[in-house]
């Protein structure tokens, strides 16, 4: 394993940073997809020329992320057989279609209304082109939903057969794969925070202007509504997030037992969810901690004398159905990434709450710090939703598919670490060269603030001059 | 209904969209240095292509959730065969795709340039080397008994499938300038038009001999007829364009690609995967498909969906029918 050019190491790299890098832009594109929709829908119904500002300020800023999102977009579907050519020979006959659903019934879609949405400002009639937006919006969350099915296979494979001749899993029941329970716990659990990091942007980029006392016209309302928002996808965010772990202790013990790095089986008090801890590196033996009792119950059964299995007695049980090996994931990344989303989800809802205390009945906070504090809303719930899925995906190691392979079986057997090095490389420079000009690019934009009001022909409500072209 | 020669044919319809709608796009960026003599020509050129380049590149990751649905022993074979093949056009892909977005960000010179540069590389990259993966595709590969491809990159890059990547890329070229030719007016149009007479000429001698080789390395009645379709439908396109009938020869081109993705996979029929080196090796449409469970849910799918899709796109492609002119772009901020 510690052989640089070990495919399969270099292979669960790349796929996890590409990943990762990619989940950078969805769910903002995601999120703004609806945020855009929602201002233009109010500039078409009041006509008010500081929504038209927002939706295409806001517009812009999406539109830099959206190109971002689909050409990473591309490098996912294609690694799935350039680096898993055995996981994708073992379960492409189940998991291919909820990608080709997803290609045939939303990208077409939101690829087609993309384009209708930019260009046609001045071509198509403002209800038409309205339309076009929330078709975006919908394709992005239809996209959305059958990613996670597709996902939650791996977490929870349901609706198939084992094909023993051929050596593969087989679908035998394509409802039974959408509607699996751990996708329909995943996939609200996963919307509502892309809209947490829309709102994030929202309040990220109004706290910029309103510190400088600029564009108050626009912003503030920005601001009202993007706190508004945050607080709600916050909520909604923690409770579906509830219900995603009792699916999760459901289907996936181990996780759970992980993400609290218990090792052995606890009930009732004993039972508690540690907000931190000090131990040893192989995090068997703790020094300190704290702790507060009952939580990991509650968490795990919705009680408070409920029994948690700890790892020790999954090792064994799995031992025992799937044979000798090590059934664990990597505790330290499990106990940590699953801590850090909560805090750092709980810390973007925390601004927004304390935000909307400090902007009570109009009044304007001049305190420096809060502006500034305001402003780095961002990074907030975006690591958060990369930790979330660090611990999801990490947490089900050594599986690729739970209970039927093996991540170390799933890699591509002929190509070699020297052309896996090769494309991590590649991956790394690109990504990491266009992450400094989309930051850039977004920082500009963000930082021009919303254009003048376009000019509106007072009889016909008709704007002039919104041609849009590269 | 025989399910797995179904999709096979499905397969093959995605692809011909992708290289039909993706190839202008191609043809349209490596079409910059030669088109755009300032920066309001270069923006009228990515202007005809601005607000469809996106739905003509998912194309290509329908088609290959399909392939990977539909026959996930093709998909891995020639996807991890493929390895750095996918690499280049995955890096080229994103270069285009990002391009066209930050370009118009910026007003300097200098910045818009640099995507430029990445517009027309970004553009000749996939041109090229999606011949070169289906010209090995239709040759055969080396794979072992788990149709592993075995061979090295170099196996790649042999003399046949180099000539499928130049003529796959002039044709895609010739395309793209038809598509400004159609698209435009005025000063661009006729240099697209003379422009696609010269590379329209190139294309048919590269073309004729790419189709003849072809034929030899592996063929049936069908393929055959298909290309004798793909070049004659390319000579008539290229004596449209000198007629001045831009939509017949942009017609005529897409009736080329088809020609020539649809001879290409019947010439491979029944397999969809040759092995060069053990015909028992050999991937066909019935060892490397979905089980019927499978493939039914999907042609169900298919059949509801895909002409609703096709409907939405040639309403797209209807809104943004007007011609791109200097003055529309210049007139618009950005």
């Amino acid at each position: 394993m510690n052989d640089i050019l070990d495919p399969l190491l270099l292979s669960r790299w790349q796929f996890g940073l590409t990943t990762i890098y990619h989940f950078l832009f969805v769910p903002l594109t995601i999120g703004m997809a609806v945020v855009v929709a929602v201002f233009q829908t109010a500039w078409y119904r009041t006509g008010r020329a500081h929504y038209l500002q927002l939706t295409r300020f806001f517009g812009r800023i999406f539109l830099i992320n959206f190109a971002m999102g689909v050409v990473t977009g591309i490098v996912q579907e294609f690694q799935f057989g350039m680096n898993w050519s055995n996981y994708s020979r073992f379960v492409g006959d189940v998991f291919g279609a909820p990608l080709a659903l997803e290609g045939i019934l939303a990208f077409f879609f939101e690829a087609a209304f993309i384009g209708i949405w930019i260009f046609g400002w001045d071509r198509l009639p403002k209800g038409l082109h309205l339309a076009s937006i929330w078709c975006v919006s919908a394709g992005t969350i239809m996209s959305a939903y059958f990613i996670i099915a597709a996902n939650a296979f791996m977490q929870h494979p349901v609706g198939f057969s084992m094909n023993e001749a051929k050596g593969r899993a087989e679908l035998t029941d394509i409802w039974a794969v959408l509607g699996n329970k751990v996708a329909l716990a995943a996939f609200p659990h996963t919307l509502f925070a892309c809209f947490m990091v829309a709102a994030a942007v929202i309040i990220s980029v109004a706290a910029y202007h309103l510190a400088r006392n600029q564009n108050l016209e626009t912003m503030m309302p920005a601001l009202k509504f993007g706190m508004w928002t945050m607080l709600a996808a916050g909520a909604l965010t923690v409770l579906t997030g509830d219900q995603l772990g009792l699916t999760m202790v459901d289907t996936q013990p181990m996780k759970m037992a992980a993400a609290e790095a218990l090792y052995n089986t606890a009930t009732g008090k004993d039972a508690s969810f540690s907000i931190f801890t000090l131990g040893t590196p192989d995090g068997v033996h703790e020094l300190f901690s704290i702790r507060v009792p009952y939580l990991l119950s509650f968490l795990s059964t919705h009680t408070f004398n409920g029994t948690v299995e700890g790892i020790n007695d999954l090792q064994a049980q799995y031992s025992q159905v799937y044979g000798p090996g090590d059934y664990k994931p990597i505790i330290w990344v499990t106990y940590w990434s699953f801590r850090w989303m909560i805090a750092l989800g709980v810390g973007a809802v925390l601004v927004s709450l304390v935000g909307l205390w400090l902007t009570r009945k109009g009044r304007f906070p001049t305190q420096r710090w809060v502006w500034r504090i305001a402003t780095w809303t961002v990074p907030l719930p975006m690591a958060a939703m990369i930790v979330g899925w660090i611990f999801t995906e990490m947490g089900r190691q050594p599986w690729l598919v739970f209970g039927l392979l093996k991540t170390s079986d799933g890699v591509s057997p002929n190509v070699t670490g020297v052309e896996v090095l090769i494309s991590l490389i590649v991956f790394t420079l690109i990504y990491g060269s266009l992450a400094v000009v989309e930051f850039r690019l977004i920082k500009k934009v963000a930082q021009e603030g919303p254009a003048a009001p376009a000019e509106v022909d007072e009889e016909t409500g008709e704007v002039k001059h919104e041609v849009t072209v590269y | 209904m025989d399910l797995p020669v179904l999709w096979f044919a499905i397969v093959g319809v995605f692809f011909v969209g992708y290289f039909v709608l993706d190839g202008f796009d191609f043809g349209v960026g490596m079409s910059l240095p030669f088109l755009g003599k300032d920066d309001t020509d270069r923006r009228v050129l990515i202007n005809t292509i601005g607000p469809v380049w996106d739905l003509n590149e998912t194309w290509v990751i329908v088609a290959g959730a399909c392939l990977f649905a539909a026959f996930p022993e093709w998909y891995a074979t020639m996807f991890s065969g493929f390895y750095l093949a996918l690499l280049l056009i995955l890096a080229a892909l994103i270069a285009r795709g990002v391009s066209f977005e930050y370009r118009h960000q910026n007003k300097h010179l200098e910045w818009k340039r640099r995507f430029d540069l990445m517009i027309i590389v970004g553009s000749a990259v996939p041109s090229f080397l999606w011949g070169v993966a289906f010209g090995n595709v239709v040759r055969g590969i080396p794979m072992d008994a788990g149709h592993n491809y075995t061979g090295t990159v170099f196996d790649l890059l042999n003399p046949f499938a180099l000539l499928t990547g130049v003529a796959t890329l002039l044709v895609f070229f010739t395309h793209g300038v038809v598509f400004v030719a159609l698209k435009t007016e005025g000063e661009i149009r006729a240099r697209a038009k003379r422009l696609a007479t010269r590379a329209g000429v190139l294309t048919i001698v590269v073309g004729a001999a790419f189709l003849v080789w072809m034929a030899f390395v592996r063929s049936t009645p069908t393929s055959i007829v298909l290309s004798v379709v793909a070049a004659l439908a390319l000579v008539l396109a290229v004596l449209c364009n000198a007629w001045g009938k831009e939509g017949r020869a942009f017609t005529l081109m897409a009736v080329t690609i088809a020609a020539i993705v649809l001879a290409m996979f019947t010439a491979i029929f029944p397999d969809v995967m040759p092995a060069t080196n053990d015909p028992a090796n050999s991937l066909n449409v019935y060892n490397a498909s979905s089980g019927s469970y499978t493939l039914t849910v999907m042609s169900w799918v298919a059949l509801i969906f895909v002409p609703l899709v096709f409907a939405y796109q040639a309403w797209t492609y209807w809104i943004f029918r007007k011609r791109v002119s200097r003055a529309h772009v210049t007139q618009a901020a950005h």
